[in-house]
């Protein structure tokens, strides 16, 4: 698109490129109305469906998740959120009887296509669960186990470090490092999946409802943490708690569910649009708190 | 002042507070009563072997070989050969056993095959010893063609011990938490990866649990070893994989059907070496439990 550039007086002389490039950043700029970063989508769902056996969990999905920014995903209990979630990292591959129709692009890759492993696909989307479920393991071995099975090459004492400090939890732990993983506070914990996760250098992080066991004053330190990764990684998010997604996303995707259960997306936006200024009444009745 | 502050029960409820609380009572005095019974049982035991068997036992005791006179009987062929036993055991056993309890907990799925399977590994599990000699006799002795030695023994009662080992390691590979296996799935891991960096770490002290039980099983029983050729008089070091040989569990059977008193004082004190050496055992075995369950809160 900016290559065209009609009126462009300068075709004879190519040392003159100052000029050259006035007229691109002009129309570039006339041309888009959110000033925030620029950036491309790199999760794509083309009409997604899920099943579980002969039920339908998810129905006719189209969305996109735009890459360095945090993605809420909100909706009543039993709409298909964490289900969508979990296809994206093909955790639901783990349930015999699941399936999917349509497509999820990640960079233009089927994630679903046939030559692709699902081993491969979670290295690439990370995922950080409900409850912090760190392993029966030394904080250092929690951090340094998934580098280690993706035969990460590099210095693990490190990545270790690196990640730590990444998650915010650096100066917590640093002195106990061989101490269980598990005797950490809850929101450590939480903390510690996340920086296991980092670890991996994922292109995605999900996150299905990383603060629901957590006390406010963790979630709000998941809450700013987020907002620090969201400059490297993009961060979709399951939550219950509208006021979180208010808060910590960038982009807000309301889903339901039909008479049929099964889940489809109402409305995607950005955040402030949705819970100020929805455009489906289903949305404005659920963030205003009249239903779900 | 209490009848009038305290409002009437309504009368739907009928408290009867004190008929319940002689009930919790009585439940606690049956608790302690059987507990007592357990004891005193053990104490009566451990009184008789104790003040039978101690007067023997000297350090020519456990270096000597059996004689014919219980004053110069010595019981090293047994010690020897006990853990001979055990060692083959462990090595035999244990990694098939947990292999075993891997595949159907994890592999397997949870299919009706599998469960059928389980049952029939629980069954196994109460199988009369003497039934686990004569397939060790059929089996590892004539058709293997072993001969009686300590190695056929051992196979043997390595097959007594799978089912406790297969069934205690799945029970504890399915107590961890489905949390830990999506934790490691979601880092990238194969399935293999996430079996040793997520239930195997989790799932070890209660295999460890399962390895205890059957290690003292396998050092205790006498049964199976006597069908398949098993000695009740050695005077020399068993070679594992040729000629005779004896363990302590038959020592002790040995001696105890022979009439004499004195007889019944060695056998008492071979019963004192048994049970110091499977004391010592489940003390390591408690010791590597701890260790292995340190970092493990759930």
């Amino acid at each position: 698109m900016p290559a065209v550039v009609p009126e462009a007086p300068i075709q004879g002389s190519p040392a003159d490129g100052g000029s050259a490039a006035g007229p691109t950043i002009r129309i570039a700029t006339a041309d888009r109305e959110t000033p925030s970063v620029s950036s491309g989508s790199v999760i794509e769902l083309h009409d997604l469906s899920c099943y579980y056996g002969e039920f339908r969990a998810v129905r006719n999905v189209d969305l996109t998740v735009e890459k360095q920014r945090i993605t809420a995903l909100i909706g009543p209990s039993g709409c298909g959120k964490s289900t969508l979630l979990r296809t994206v990292n093909r955790m639901n591959d783990l349930v015999p009887s699941f399936r999917i129709d349509g497509r999820i692009m990640l960079d233009q890759q089927d994630l679903y296509g046939k030559d692709v492993d699902p081993v491969e696909v979670r290295r690439r989307v990370g995922m950080v669960f409900q409850k912090p479920n760190p392993f029966p393991k030394s904080i250092w071995e929690n951090v340094a186990f998934g580098a280690k099975i993706n035969g990460y090459k590099g210095n693990l004492d490190e990545l270790v470090e690196r990640s730590l400090r990444r998650a915010a939890l650096w100066d917590d732990v640093k002195d106990k490092l061989k101490q269980s993983g598990m005797a950490l506070s809850g929101g450590q914990q939480q903390r510690l999946c996340i920086a296991r996760t980092i670890a991996i250098e994922p292109e995605v992080i999900l996150m299905d409802e990383p603060c629901s066991a957590l006390d406010p004053r963790s979630t709000l330190q998941i809450e700013e943490l987020m907002a620090e990764l969201k400059k490297d990684y993009t961060i979709v998010i399951v939550t219950h708690n509208m006021q979180q997604a208010a808060r910590a996303s960038d982009t807000t995707i309301f889903m339901t569910m039909g008479d049929d259960r099964a889940g489809h997306v109402i409305e995607q936006g950005e955040t402030v649009q949705i819970f100020t200024n929805p455009r489906e009444q289903l949305t404005e009745d659920y963030v205003s708190g009249r239903f779900g | 002042m209490t009848a009038s502050t305290v409002p009437a029960s309504p009368p739907a409820f009928q408290p009867a507070l004190a008929r319940r609380r002689l009930t919790g009572t009585l439940f606690y005095g049956a608790c302690l009563t059987a507990i007592a019974v357990l004891l005193i049982a053990l104490v009566m035991l451990l009184y008789d072997v104790l003040a039978k068997g101690l007067p023997w036992l000297d350090w020519d005791f456990l270096t000597g070989v059996p004689s014919r006179r219980p004053e110069r009987a010595g019981i090293l062929p047994a010690i020897v050969g006990s853990l001979e036993i055990a060692i083959i055991v462990a090595v035999t056993a244990f990694p098939i056993g947990i292999a075993a309890a891997i595949y159907l907990a994890e592999y397997a799925g949870d299919s009706r095959i599998t469960r059928l399977l389980e049952t029939n590994i629980s069954n196994l599990a109460g199988v009369p010893s003497i039934i686990y000699g004569i397939l060790g006799l059929a089996l590892f002795v004539r058709v293997l063609g072993l001969g009686p030695t300590v190695l056929a023994g051992a196979l043997t009662l390595s097959l007594l011990i799978l089912p406790v080992v297969i069934i205690a390691s799945i029970e504890a590979i399915k107590a961890v938490p489905q949390a830990q296996r999506e934790g490691a799935y979601a880092l990238g891991a194969t399935r293999w990866q996430m079996v040793r960096g997520a239930v195997l770490p989790g799932a070890a002290p209660g295999i460890m649990t399962g390895i205890i039980l059957a290690m003292a099983r396998a050092i205790g029983e006498a049964a199976p070893l006597l069908l398949i050729g098993a000695f009740t008089f050695v005077t020399f070091m068993p070679n594992p994989f040729g000629g005779g040989y004896t363990v302590l569990p038959l020592q002790v059977f040995g001696w105890i059907s022979r009439p004499q008193a004195d007889f019944q004082g060695i056998a008492a004190a071979t019963i004192i070496v048994m049970l110091v050496m499977i004391f010592f055992l489940n003390a390591l075995a408690l010791i590597i439990r701890a260790r292995l369950s340190r970092n493990i809160q759930w």
